[in-house]
């Protein structure tokens, strides 16, 4: 069995623990037995083909979806318990999916102070002062007033990532987040995910991208079948992979010249 | 892959879980119970109830008046039958006629947004009232000129005009993608709405026209309006007769009897729907 808890280094308590989850749908089962540590400040990126698994375990972390088995934990605290408060766990965890999910009807500025307004409760002003820093840092300071549909797919992007980081989580999920995009549009948004993992930032990202993967990922994790096959920094995965499916799969994604 | 045995905290978890759904059963049940009791008892109490209970609320009169509005509430049904496969044809028939941008189709276009435009702006009632009462005084030949034909036919118009706009939004609903594609594989305009549009189109406005049709049944009643023994009418000759208000609560019991079926259908094909297009969203 690999990837279980009981080959990953042992530390302080992990900002997540992932133990054991189990996930199916109907007959289908997309978690099986996936274990996984995060610390702070570690950027973990998932890799492998499509219905490998990726999107399935960051909607579980979200508590989007309700797990069949295993545990997970926060901070050392159960979160996929039934009685613990999913909302206050999610003002904890941020999340940027693939498809933006920017709300269409809200111009930049209020998709972006909606949850710190509402949720953790910032006044109107505290709220957009934090939006407009953010948006400004991302070069978005031209669209504040503008709606998302009238934004490039790059921009809406960035633009859902702002509004993920103006919660400040303490942990940030992208889900394959460049896979929509334009490949000229890729870089700037992966140019600003670059940005957060030198700040510091916890994320766990499911992605395609794999010169990126290699470059920012503190840890690489190869998943198919709905099990994390092959776990380690990005160096020795990219470079020495363990499992002979993991070499199959980097050889059809990376380009052969190498 | 090996069989698996659910670990112990996940037997726990969904000790718990059921623990939460049953304790939730429980609120539901009591706040219901709270709420239509307290309801029940302020009405009961009124000080006007036993006037009330006596002239709309009375089993002798309820009984006294049920073979006729039974035999009443068939002629509702039966026009509810006729009424609704003419309407799902005129008005797929308007809506397209409505589409339709081939230069030589231009009169029945301009006829279709007419009809529509001014159907849906008579009220029901006076459609039922000017076509009964107005038609067979023209005496025409070849069509019958009952009462009930033409109260039928009056519904049939006021809902094609409504049920067309219904197709219609169905129609533009589909996205433009796909007339391009049936384009580019070289179907005719006519072909891409008859394999294409309107298949997707149909499937997609399903549940808004069976919100039409409940609505329908309900205006059979309108047909008492130009004295035919439908279930209303029935019910207001009893009434006229007998100085009792029970036979219209009678009459009232039938039609949800009848339309009560009819939403919870329409909430299970929505769900359906709803369900198959996010099948393949996650």
């Amino acid at each position: 069995m690999t990837g279980s808890a009981a080959d990953l280094p042992a530390a302080g308590t992990p900002l997540l623990e992932v133990l054991e989850v189990r996930k199916s749908y109907g007959e289908r089962l997309v978690l099986d037995d996936v274990s996984l540590r995060v610390q702070p400040h570690d950027v973990i990126c998932l890799i492998g083909s499509s219905g490998s698994g990726k999107s399935t375990l960051l909607r579980c972390l979200d508590l989007l979806e309700e797990i069949d088995d295993g545990v997970i934990r926060l901070d050392g605290r159960e979160i996929s318990d039934p009685l613990v408060d999913q909302r206050a766990v999610r003002g904890r965890i941020g999340m940027v999916f693939q498809a933006y999910n920017l709300f269409p009807h809200l111009s930049v500025l209020d998709n972006c102070t909606l949850a710190p307004r509402r949720v953790h409760g910032l006044s109107r002003p505290e709220a957009e002062e934090r939006a407009r820093d953010l948006l400004a840092t991302f070069g978005l300071v031209d669209h504040v007033d503008k709606h998302p549909d009238r934004l490039s797919g790059g921009q809406q992007q960035r633009v859902a990532l702002v509004r993920a980081l103006c919660t400040r989580p303490d942990l940030l999920l992208l889900d394959e987040i460049t896979a929509a995009l334009d490949p000229e549009l890729v870089g700037e948004v992966l140019t600003i995910v670059r940005d957060l993992a030198e700040r510091g930032t916890t994320m766990i990202l499911a992605t395609h991208e794999m010169s990126f993967a290699r470059e920012v990922a503190t840890s690489v994790c190869f998943l198919s079948e709905g099990r994390i096959l092959e776990q380690g920094p990005p160096a020795e995965i990219f470079s020495q992979p363990r499992e002979e499916r993991t070499r199959q799969f980097l050889r059809r994604v990376l380009p052969p010249s190498r | 892959m090996s069989a698996w045995t659910p670990s112990p905290r996940e037997l726990e978890r969904r000790a718990l879980r059921r623990r939460l759904r049953l304790r939730s059963i429980a609120i539901a049940t009591a706040a219901s119970l709270a709420f239509f009791v307290a309801v029940g008892a302020a009405l009961v109490t009124s000080p006007g109830w036993p006037t009330v209970k006596a002239t709309f609320f009375s089993v002798e009169d309820a009984k006294a008046s049920f073979p006729a509005i039974r035999d009443g509430f068939w002629l509702n049904v039966k026009l509810f039958l006729l009424a609704e496969p003419l309407i799902l044809v005129l008005a797929l028939g308007l809506a397209l006629a409505r589409q339709a941008r081939a230069a030589w189709l231009t009169p029945l276009r301009v006829l279709a947004v007419a009809f529509i435009d001014f159907f849906r702006g008579v009220p029901t009632i006076l459609l039922v009232l000017l076509l009964a009462f107005g038609m067979p005084a023209l005496g025409l030949q070849g069509v019958p000129n009952g009462l009930f034909f033409w109260a039928l036919m009056a519904l049939v118009i006021s809902y094609s005009a409504y049920v067309a706009e219904v197709f219609r939004a169905g129609i533009e609903s589909i996205h433009p993608s796909q007339l391009a594609s049936a384009d580019a594989l070289g179907l005719s305009r006519a072909q891409a709405m008859r394999f294409v549009i309107v298949p997707q189109a149909v499937r997609r406005v399903v549940p808004p026209l069976l919100n039409d049709f409940i609505s329908l049944t309900k205006d059979t009643a309108l047909v008492s309006s130009v004295a035919l023994f439908d279930a209303v009418f029935s019910a207001r000759d009893y009434t006229a007769y007998n100085f009792n208000f029970t036979p219209y609560v009678v009459v009232s019991l039938f039609f949800v009897v009848l339309t009560v079926p009819m939403a919870r259908g329409t909430d299970y094909l929505q769900r359906r729907a709803m369900r198959r297009e996010r099948a393949g969203a996650l």
